[in-house]
């Protein structure tokens, strides 16, 4: 065994021990992959895996990094860029991925991205005209 | 500032070339001739083409302590980087036969599963997913 392999043991040995915990975790992930679009707040994830809503977050932060919601932005934003490629407008795109604020979706992609929605999309568009103007 | 570069010593470019493209699956983005044989050689993901740039850069060749580390990191099985995939299952399967050799097999691990392979060209890479 290498000394990658015995690290690595004995890392999981004291971060990940506890298997419920990474299943409450891996389950809430798996939710919000699969319902970003919806309307989706603590309470029903804390409802989904029978957890209180502060010690969720708790867990999802230790786990993963970043605490629900920022996952979901983060989500939400990744999957906007898709659309927005293929030529939803900024409106469309927003409420798509599950934003209901125009005003909040437009801030955070920007955040996220740094151009703003209909900036990125220009780029996008203009970029695939210059492919098969060439 | 901005990340747009991640550089990977190789022993051998064109090899690492054809490696990281072939089996892989990475796309050539730049290929420009160098003093003394060398290449600046960098490739892209297929599914994030703007995406940052991996260097194959030939520093173990020129520079001692680098293939030293490079050895070293070898030999213990520690991973140079990571690349992420959908699945760690199915590239794992893909990459085997295509020939390559794993010294870690799919594992999970909390809230990842991940394995890790040899490039040929001195390095251990980690494919990971996050479960």
């Amino acid at each position: 065994m290498t000394f990658y392999e015995k690290e690595l043991q004995r890392i999981k040995a004291v971060v990940y021990s506890n298997q419920s915990q990474i299943d409450t975790v891996i389950g809430i992930r798996n939710y919000l992959d699969t319902n970003f679009e919806n309307n989706i707040n603590l309470e029903i994830l804390s409802r989904q895996r029978f957890v209180s809503k502060f010690h969720l977050i708790r867990l999802f932060k230790k786990y993963y990094g970043l605490t629900p919601r920022q996952y979901l932005i983060d989500k939400r934003i990744e999957q906007s860029k898709e659309h927005l490629k293929k030529g939803l407008s900024v409106t469309q795109t927003c409420y798509a991925v599950g934003f209901t604020s125009l005003g909040s979706f437009s801030t955070l992609f920007k955040e996220k991205t740094g151009k703003a929605p209909a900036h990125f999309q220009k780029e996008q568009l203009s970029r695939s005209n210059l492919a098969t103007d060439f | 500032m901005r990340v747009t570069l991640i550089s990977i010593p190789v022993l051998d470019q064109s090899k690492a070339l054809k490696f990281y493209t072939d089996i892989l699956g990475f796309i050539k983005k730049k290929d420009t001739p160098l003093d003394g044989g060398n290449r600046w050689i960098t490739l892209v993901s297929k599914d994030a083409q703007d995406g940052p740039e991996l260097l194959l850069e030939p520093a173990p060749l020129h520079f001692e302590p680098s293939k030293v580390f490079q050895d070293a990191l070898m030999e213990a099985g520690i991973p140079w980087t990571q690349f992420d995939v959908d699945s760690v299952d199915e590239e794992y399967e893909r990459l085997l036969n295509l020939g390559v050799s794993f010294s870690v097999k799919p594992t999970e691990m909390g809230t990842v599963k991940f394995a890790v392979f040899n490039d040929t060209c001195g390095n251990n890479i980690q494919i990971v997913e996050t479960l």
